[in-house]
C-alpha cells in the first residue's frame, strides 16, 4: 500500500470512500454467514420448521453419519486431483505465455484467448461436454470409426472422469491467472543471473521461477480448492447424479427445508474452507504481494 | 527462454512441447463449446449429438416462441437488467473503496480479509444466509434485492483486486506534481487519476457484468420466485431433452463474447487514443 502523500489529512473521506464496501459486505456477507451458524445450533421440527432451541443435535447427526465421511473424501479426492492438473496446467501454459513466446503483444493475446470463456457461462459449458464425451459423443464415435474401440465408452461421461473434466475445463483459468500474473513481475535478467552462475534449465525454473512465483500458485491453489469444495453443480450433472459432494447433503436438507441441518452442514463446510484457506495464507502472504 | 538467451538465437525445443500443450489447452478449452454452437443448427430430426442433419433455426425458434421450453425470453429480461445494476454498484463500489486503500486507516487489514473471504465462502452457503436473513427480516426473496446482494459479495472483491493492481501503478507523487503544477483537486482528477485508472475500470466493469450474468450458486436461493437466466438453463438440462438448450447456449455465449468484446475494444481504443494524443 501506497502511504498518503499529505499524512495530515482528515481520515474522514476515506471512512466515506470505504463505507459502501463495507455496508454491503456487512449485510450480504458477514450478517448471512452469522446467521447460518445461529440457525445450525437450532432445532428442525417436522411441519413446524426452524424451533430455536440450542442444541448439538445438528452437527452430532452429521458427524456420526458415515454418508458424510463418505462425500467429504469424495470431495477430497477430487479437489486433490483438480488440483494436481490445474497446477501442473497453469504453471506450464503461465511460463509458456511469459517467458517463451517473445512479442509482449502476442502474449497478451494468448492470455486473452485463455480468459475469455471464464466470462461466459459455466453452466453451459459443462454442457457442452454432453455431444463430445457421450456414448455417441464425438470422441466415441472417432474412436469407432477408427477401429480403436468397438463397444463406445461408458466411463467417459457420468463419471468420476467426466467431473474431473468439467472442473479441470471450468476452473484452470483460475491457476492460469495468478501464475502468469506472479511471473510476469520476474525480472529476466535473474534467469540470465542464474544461467551466467551455471545453473540447468531445470536449475533455474526449480530455484527461481517456482520460488518466485509461489504467491500465484498460492492464490490459484485458494480459488480452486474453495471452488471445487462448494460444488454442487458440476459434480451433479457431469456425474448424472451418481457422485456426491460435500455439499450434497445440503442440498437435500434444503429441499425438506430441513434449515437447521442445512446451515450445520454449511458450517461445517465452512470451517473446512477456512482452514484449508488459512493454511495456504500461512504459507504465503498473500495480501503484502497483492497491494504491493 | 533464457537457458539459450531471452529474445534472439534458435528457439528451445521446450518451446515446441509447451506450445503443443497451449495448442491442447485451447482445443480442450474451446471444442466443446464449438460443438455445441454447431449442433444448436440441428435440423428436425433433434438429435443431440453429431453429425448435424438438415440445419435450421428451428431450436432458435423454440427458445423465443417456447411451447414447452419454460421462460427464457421472461428469464433473459431478469438476469440483463441484474447484470447491469451490479456492473454499475461493482465499478461505483469498488473503486471508491479502491481510492480508500491507498490511505493507511483502521480496520483496513480487517476490510481486506473479509473481501477475501467473501470471494472464498461457498456460494451456496451464502445462498442459504442472504435466504435466511431475508426471511428473518420478513422481506421477500427476489433477484432486485437479495440475488443483487449475493452477486456483489463475490463481483466486489474481484473488483477491489483489480483496482488494487491498477492503483498500484498510480504513485501518488503524479498527483502532487500536478497539485504543484497548479491543478485544481478536480482538474488533478480528471486530467491525471481517470485517465490512468479507466482501463481498470472497464474491467472491473466486464466481471462486474458477467460475473452477475452467469453466477448460478450465488443465485440459487436467493432469486426469490423467478428464475434468472443460469437457473432457467439449470431447470432446461434436466427437463429438455431438445438442440433448443445448445440453442440457448449458443445464445447466451454470443451475448457474453459481445460483452467481452465492447468491453476489450473500448480499452483497447482509450489505450490506442491515448498513444497517439502523446
Amino acid at each position: 500500500m501506497t502511504s498518503a502523500p499529505t499524512a495530515k489529512r482528515s481520515m474522514l473521506p476515506t471512512y466515506l470512500q470505504v463505507a459502501p464496501l463495507t455496508i454491503v459486505l456487512a449485510l450480504f456477507f458477514i450478517v448471512p454467514v452469522a446467521l447460518v451458524v445461529v440457525v445450525s445450533f437450532f432445532r428442525y421440527q417436522m411441519l413446524v420448521g426452524i424451533v430455536p432451541d440450542f442444541t448439538l443435535k445438528n452437527y452430532i447427526d452429521l458427524l456420526s453419519n458415515p454418508t458424510t465421511w463418505t462425500l467429504y473424501r469424495s470431495t477430497l479426492k477430487f479437489t486433490l486431483i483438480v488440483l494436481a492438473i490445474t497446477f501442473v496446467l497453469g504453471f506450464w501454459i503461465a511460463y509458456f505465455l511469459v517467458f517463451h513466446v517473445r512479442s509482449l503483444l502476442i502474449a497478451i493475446g494468448l492470455f486473452l484467448v485463455c480468459t475469455v470463456p471464464f466470462w461466459t457461462s459455466n453452466i453451459i459449458r459443462m454442457i457442452s461436454w454432453r455431444p463430445v464425451l457421450g456414448t455417441e459423443g464425438l470422441i466415441n464415435s472417432a474412436l469407432l470409426k477408427m477401429g480403436v474401440i468397438d463397444q463406445p465408452l461408458q466411463w467417459l461421461l457420468y463419471s468420476d472422469f467426466s467431473v474431473v473434466v468439467a472442473y479441470v475445463h471450468l476452473f484452470t483459468l483460475f491457476m492460469i491467472v495468478p501464475i502468469f500474473n506472479s511471473m510476469a513481475r520476474i525480472d529476466k535478467s535473474l534467469l540470465e543471473a542464474a544461467v551466467d552462475a551455471g545453473a540447468t534449465r531445470w536449475g533455474v525454473i526449480w530455484n527461481v521461477v517456482l520460488p518466485l512465483s509461489k504467491t500465484g500458485i498460492a492464490l490459484g491453489a485458494l480459488f480452486v480448492v474453495t471452488l471445487v469444495m462448494g460444488d454442487f453443480f458440476v459434480v451433479t450433472v457431469m456425474s448424472g447424479g451418481l457422485s456426491g459432494s460435500a455439499t450434497s447433503g445440503i442440498f437435500n436438507d434444503l429441499q425438506f427445508l430441513n434449515y437447521p441441518r442445512a446451515a450445520a452442514s454449511a458450517v461445517i463446510l465452512l470451517i473446512v474452507v477456512l482452514l484449508i484457506a488459512a493454511s495456504i495464507f500461512r504459507l504465503v502472504d498473500v495480501r503484502k504481494e497483492l497491494v504491493r | 527462454m533464457a537457458a539459450s538467451s531471452p529474445s534472439y538465437g534458435p528457439r528451445p525445443w521446450t518451446f515446441y512441447v509447451l506450445a503443443a500443450l497451449f495448442a491442447l489447452f485451447v482445443i480442450f478449452l474451446y471444442g466443446p463449446m464449438i460443438a455445441v454452437l454447431i449442433l444448436s443448427f440441428q435440423g428436425p430430426s433433434a438429435s443431440l449429438v453429431f453429425p448435424l442433419r438438415d440445419p435450421s433455426l428451428m431450436w432458435f425458434d423454440e427458445l423465443f416462441n417456447p411451447r414447452r421450453t419454460g421462460d427464457v425470453v421472461g428469464a433473459f429480461n431478469r438476469s440483463l437488467p441484474l447484470a447491469v445494476g451490479v456492473m454499475l454498484l461493482t465499478v461505483l463500489i469498488s473503486v471508491t473503496a479502491g481510492f480508500a486503500f491507498r490511505r493507511r486507516f483502521k480496520g483496513a487489514t480487517a476490510i481486506f480479509y473479509t473481501a477475501i473471504a467473501s470471494l472464498i465462502v461457498p456460494g451456496l452457503v451464502l445462498s442459504i444466509g442472504i435466504l435466511v436473513t431475508f426471511r428473518y427480516l420478513g422481506w421477500p426473496a427476489s433477484w432486485y434485492t437479495s440475488a443483487l446482494g449475493a452477486h456483489l459479495s463475490w463481483a466486489l472483491p474481484f473488483g477491489l483486486l483489480i483496482m488494487f493492481a491498477i492503483l498500484g501503478r498510480l504513485s501518488p507523487s503524479y498527483e502532487e506534481a500536478a497539485y504543484d503544477l497548479g491543478a485544481s483537486k478536480w482538474q488533478t482528477v480528471k486530467e491525471v487519476v481517470v485517465p490512468i485508472v479507466f482501463p481498470g475500470m472497464i474491467a472491473v466493469a466486464l466481471f462486474g457484468f458477467t460475473l452477475s450474468y452467469d453466477e448460478f450458486p450465488r443465485s440459487w436461493l436467493t432469486v426469490g420466485s423467478k428464475n434468472t437466466l443460469p437457473l432457467e438453463i439449470w431447470t432446461m438440462t434436466t427437463n429438455v431433452t431438445s438442440p433448443a438448450l445448445y440453442a440457448l447456449g449458443t445464445v447466451t455465449t454470443i451475448v457474453s463474447f459481445l460483452v467481452i468484446a465492447l468491453a476489450l475494444s473500448s480499452i483497447i481504443l482509450i489505450q490506442r487514443k491515448r498513444s497517439r494524443g502523446k
